[in-house]
């Protein structure tokens, strides 16, 4: 059973606890042990990095110094916390400075880094670890009909790794079509959900995410998925305000790819929080949940 | 070998040490250099002058072997490889074997490398003191004299390499002109018009064709590809796979029966560019040299299924022309040179997903939208979309797709501005209530007539927008753009993000290295750049020359080019050729390896070490021999041989180890205690 | 010499490549180390082990064999030949005590002035930090290896 730190990150304590527990259902149930960092501390987020770059690096490498001491590789299932981790972890194997004013700051807690582990986003312990296969064979109940959008959302891809396409990436879509669902093709599946753009331009982040809702209405989805609670919470929680705002009526659900992988797997859907949305996905989900009593 | 030289007996060396200008003075201490090179051993002379290659520079030098006696002679001014041979020359002037001259390189290695005057000056110190000690221990030698065969290859049989063919050809040359397709022609076969004088591509190409076609002094061999090159400049053997056409070319006319009854049509990706279809037995085009069609084996009904027949029933000609029983032949051809014109290839448009080619229907490349608006091509001339039918109301193209991008290419295509203007021009002729957005960086239209064909679209109404297109999408966020390509592009020169609707986008590629480039360089033995692209010998003065003698380039395999510059490089590299032919016999340089039979132990460890196997075994004498004909002179074999018996001319171990001495002038470790 | 120390490197550079990758870096003003010490050769083939070793007992603290890239060589594998003699040569080199950084093989395209210029930037720094060879006291003096190194030709003497 391969085992990973992880590092769940302050949005899956509450706002996203949907996440949190069907992270948690999915990777138990396809074999992969998740062990949760003890005393972690946040990310750095999106912010921090622009205000003091070392400092920021320093509170990220205090997570991974943790990792690292417990010799597992750092899983984030949030995109913010997998990007500042991937990235302080590559710049500290790649800047000797910055490396020993690090691991200066970490004597004090007791703490190295070598930055000898890797770092994960979640959505790549499916992919590459459990692999697609291997998740099409534990599939119990296929997902055929429904369509699904596989929105990366702009951070996942941006560790720009060999080989990788970037701009037209295609794991989330394997991982769909495993489950049994149809990944409709999403011209703006690594475009920004806006971010925290909300904070200090409401009016251009609503339409940034107008733009993701509109163009997911015209695939012909009934459903996206996403793999970052950022990008959940803009593209549910503000469809009422992009509503108001544009005169639309969208109403979309937005569900995280292991809510849906796991409803794939045949975990009963309270355990994964199917229903908690704002946007329900229950009538989308209907057929699939049946034999469930809910 | 190395018997020390009686005091009296010594060598009277000459030093010169030039300032190019300030070149090198101005980092260099040149007097100084010169004043202490006047003490060194052997010295006889030393003198500094502001440009030794000058004329009176050079005659500084003859006159003091003439009135001083020299017998060696160092130059220290810049790198051997740009003025050896006039100071040899120089030598050779004042009645010097070429040979006993050194150059040192106190330029490109030493005064344009840094500005630290007195480390820069110790440099050159060390550079000279190497030379001088090295120059004592030259022998005299004679160039080798090797003889030229007039015959000449030319690879690639697209524009450059068929003005190549021609000039020797007409020269009263004979060529062996080698294409891999079953036509000549190449890329410009396949253009409607060119820029900026919208000259008909076909019209201006066609004669040159059947020229080639019908040239006495032609030997066209298409369908066929280079296997194997042996030799060196003068007696190069090429060996050459003829593939099976299945067509004899002996008896067929070219009639084009079989063509119109085969019964099946393929896509043709080459030709076609993928936007027509062609039969399985075909001619790329109909213009195409020469006539005789070729079957498409791989899609032939007969060959995969054993029947069909079709073109062999309908054949008109006594004895029939097809045959189906051809096999590749394998030709030797012997030449003096080689001119490599092997073209180039589009970047593939799919590896900037962002663009949507493949996935958007409507995105065409641009070599797509030749051969559509080619009255000859697929849809007749018709600017139409992917449906054949609709005629586009809105048409974006998109520049340095691929080039002047740190992802992909980093130089600049050159080309593409200008056909990108001509396409515009195209769409405006035939769609003249057409909207045109062309997205550019940078307008570049360097070139007799190429600016004025730019103002000329400006008056003729095409929008410009000057900016990098970021993706081209179908995603629509306003009613507007609905059903519409979205062009999302920042125009830099209002500052803005903008997304232009339009129903046809046209991406203009970058040109790139031909796929195989590297191969093709190794096995003519010539160098290609990151790029792919092959490395002419100087990138100013000698664009058509390679570092292997005999062997040439001409067009866009050298770099992205357009048709004017692929013709100049072409003729330029025939010229070339037909200068040596003309010559006869050229002189080699005689860094070439001899083996001391006498000391030879026979171990045969030399043996294997030649790339060219110029070194023989005498099982009886049990000794080896290098034959000097065939030895490139790397002196790969002169440092394996244990008994030190083999000898690298001009550069032999003795005048190596005292290069080294002399360089380390100030280093000897006795010194340092001392 | 109580000023800084700078090291003094002898290069072997090839004539098709490495040399005329230093012609460019000079055409191409790059600024680099001046330490290294330019002998041309036709191919890195050319360079025989005892070159190396008569540099370095000639007082070089290190010597630098620049060739074409593997599968470029204007004489098709002359520098394959060359890495093979450089292996053998490293190994030697360290039973004699002598470090790795001091003798090295790199390649650099016509094309690649920059390149080169960054290695020689890189080896000059390596230098500087390991300080002087000191041939005749680590070598001679130690006992170690003292035939071998007394079989290198002194040419007044041969």
């Amino acid at each position: 059973m391969k085992k990973y730190a992880y590092f769940p990150g302050c949005s899956l304590e509450k706002m996203a606890i949907s996440y949190h527990d069907s992270a948690l259902e999915t990777t138990r149930a396809l074999g992969v042990e998740l062990e949760e960092l003890e005393d972690w501390n946040c990310c750095g987020a999106t912010t921090y990095f622009h205000l003091d770059e070392i400092l920021a690096n320093t509170l990220v490498a205090r997570n991974l110094a943790m990792a690292e001491k417990q010799g597992l590789d750092l899983v984030a299932p949030c995109s913010a916390c997998y990007k500042n981790a991937y990235f302080t972890n590559a710049y500290i194997q790649e800047d000797e400075d910055l490396a020993e004013h690090i691991n200066y700051a970490l004597e004090a807690d007791d703490l190295q880094l070598s930055g000898d582990l890797s770092v994960h986003h979640l959505i790549e312990i499916f992919v590459n670890d459990v692999g697609v296969e291997e998740v099409k064979n534990k599939v119990t109940r296929p997902l055929e009909g429904i369509k699904i959008v596989p929105y990366y959302g702009c951070q996942i891809v941006r560790p720009r790794k060999d080989g990788e396409n970037i701009e037209d990436p295609q794991f989330f879509e394997e991982l769909l079509t495993a489950m049994g669902a149809e990944a409709v093709d999403f011209a703006n599946k690594t475009r920004c959900c806006g971010g925290s753009l909300l904070i200090s331009n409401r009016r251009a982040a609503l339409d940034m995410i107008r733009i993701l809702l509109q163009n997911a209405e015209n695939s012909g989805a009934d459903v996206i998925a996403t793999a970052c609670p950022l990008c959940q919470v803009n593209l549910e929680c503000y469809q009422a305000q992009v509503n108001d705002e544009f005169g639309t009526n969208y109403a979309m659900p937005v569900m995280y790819f292991t809510q849906i992988l796991g409803l794939a797997l045949g975990i009963p859907r309270k355990k994964l929080r199917i229903g908690s949305e704002l946007v329900s996905a229950i009538p989308v989900l209907s057929k699939y949940l049946k034999k469930e009593v809910s | 070998m190395s018997e020390k030289k009686h005091p009296d007996n010594k060598e009277r060396v000459g030093v010169y040490v030039c300032h190019c200008g300030t070149n090198i003075s101005k980092v260099v201490d040149v007097e100084e250099v010169a004043r202490w090179a006047g003490e060194q051993p052997n010295v006889e002379v030393s003198r500094d002058y502001k440009f030794m290659c000058s004329s009176l520079g050079q005659e500084l030098i003859e006159q003091d072997i003439k009135e001083k006696g020299l017998t060696r002679v160092v130059c220290a001014s810049c790198s051997p490889h740009m003025h050896e041979k006039t100071f040899r020359t120089a030598c050779e002037r004042g009645g010097l074997n070429p040979f006993l001259f050194e150059m040192t390189n106190i330029r490109e290695h030493d005064s344009w490398i840094t500005d630290d005057k007195e480390a820069a000056t110790i440099k050159a110190k060390s550079l000279v003191r190497g030379s001088i000690d090295r120059v004592v221990h030259h022998e005299p030698l004679d160039q080798i004299p090797v003889e030229i065969n007039p015959n000449t290859l030319v690879v690639g049989g697209g524009i450059a390499g068929i003005t190549s063919a021609l000039e020797l050809a007409d020269a009263g040359y004979h060529v062996y002109l080698v294409e891999r397709e079953p036509s000549i022609g190449g890329h410009m076969a396949q253009l409607d018009k060119t820029f900026p004088t919208l000259d008909c591509s076909a019209c201006i190409l066609t004669p040159k064709m059947v020229d080639v076609g019908q040239h006495d002094n032609i030997t066209l061999l298409t369908w066929s590809e280079v296997e194997q090159v042996d030799g060196f400049l003068g007696n190069f053997t090429i060996t050459v796979r003829k593939k099976a056409r299945y067509v004899n070319e002996e008896h067929c006319t070219g009639c084009g029966i079989c063509i119109e009854k085969c019964p099946f049509n393929v896509v043709d990706d080459i030709f076609e560019a993928g936007m027509g279809t062609r039969k399985v037995i075909y001619r790329p085009f109909p213009q195409a040299v020469p006539k005789y069609p070729v079957i498409d084996k791989e899609n032939c009904v007969y060959f995969q299924k054993g029947k069909c027949k079709a073109c062999e029933i309908f054949c008109p000609t006594e004895p029939n022309s097809i045959d189906f029983e051809q096999e590749d032949e394998i030709l030797q051809i012997e030449v003096g040179n080689i001119i490599l014109a092997t073209g180039y290839d589009l970047f593939d448009v799919k590896r900037i997903p962002q663009y949507g080619y493949g996935k958007l229907e409507n995105v065409f490349t641009s070599l797509e939208f030749e051969r559509m608006v080619n009255a000859a091509g697929p849809t007749d001339g018709k600017i139409v979309l992917r449906d054949q039918e609709t005629k586009p109301k809105s048409v974006a193209i998109v520049h340095c797709v691929g080039s002047r991008d740190e992802n992909y290419h980093k130089y600049c295509s050159k080309v593409c501005c200008m056909y990108s203007l001509k396409f515009a021009h195209l769409v405006h002729e035939r769609i003249p209530d057409a909207e045109i957005y062309d997205c550019y960086i940078d307008m570049r239209t360097p070139g007799k007539g190429y600016e004025e064909f730019y103002n000329r679209l400006l008056e003729e109404g095409t929008h410009f927008i000057r900016g990098k297109v970021a993706e081209i999408t179908d995603a629509a966020r306003i009613p507007e753009e609905e059903g519409k390509l979205i062009v999302q592009v920042e125009d830099t020169l209002i500052g803005r993000q903008r997304r232009v609707p339009v129903d046809m986008v046209i991406l203009s590629p970058a040109m790139e290295a031909r796929e195989g480039s590297k191969e093709v360089s190794q096995l003519f033995k010539m160098g290609c750049d990151f790029d792919g692209f092959f490395i002419e010998r100087h990138p100013k003065l000698d664009p058509v020359a390679t570092m292997t003698d005999g062997i040439l380039i001409a067009g866009a395999c050298q770099g992205p080019k357009d048709v004017p510059e692929s013709v100049s490089q072409g003729a330029a590299a025939a010229a070339r050729v037909a200068g040596l032919i003309s010559r006869g016999t050229v002189m080699m340089e005689p860094v070439r390896a001899s083996i001391d039979q006498d000391a030879c132990s026979g171990c045969r460890i030399c043996n294997n070490m030649c790339p060219y196997n110029a070194i023989i075994f005498h099982e009886e004498e049990n000794v080896s021999e290098v034959i000097t004909a065939l030895c490139q002179g790397c002196g790969t074999c002169v440092a394996a041989c244990p008994s030190s018996v083999i000898t690298g001319a001009h550069f032999t171990n003795d005048q190596l180890l005292s290069q080294i001495e002399g360089i380390l002038w100030d280093m000897r470790p006795e010194k340092v205690t001392a | 010499m109580s000023e800084k120390y700078e090291p003094v490197i002898v290069g072997f550079l090839c004539n098709w490549c490495s040399y005329r990758a230093a012609d460019l870096a000079g055409t191409a003003r790059i600024q680099y180390a001046p330490n290294l010490r330019a002998i041309r050769v036709m191919c890195s083939g050319r360079v025989d082990p005892q070159f190396v070793l008569k540099a370095l007992r000639d007082g070089a603290d290190g010597v630098m064999i620049a060739g074409c890239h593997p599968g470029e060589c204007h004489y098709v594998n002359g520098n394959i030949k060359t890495m093979r003699r450089f292996m053998l040569l490293q190994k030697m080199l360290t039973q004699l005590g002598i470090e790795e950084e001091r003798v090295q093989l790199v390649w650099a395209s016509a094309s690649e002035g920059i390149v080169l210029a960054e290695k020689i930037d890189q080896m000059t720094e390596a230098l500087r930090t390991l300080g002087p060879l000191n041939w005749k006291k680590r070598v001679l003096n130690s006992g170690n290896g003292y035939q071998a190194a007394e079989a290198i030709p002194v040419l007044e003497e041969a």
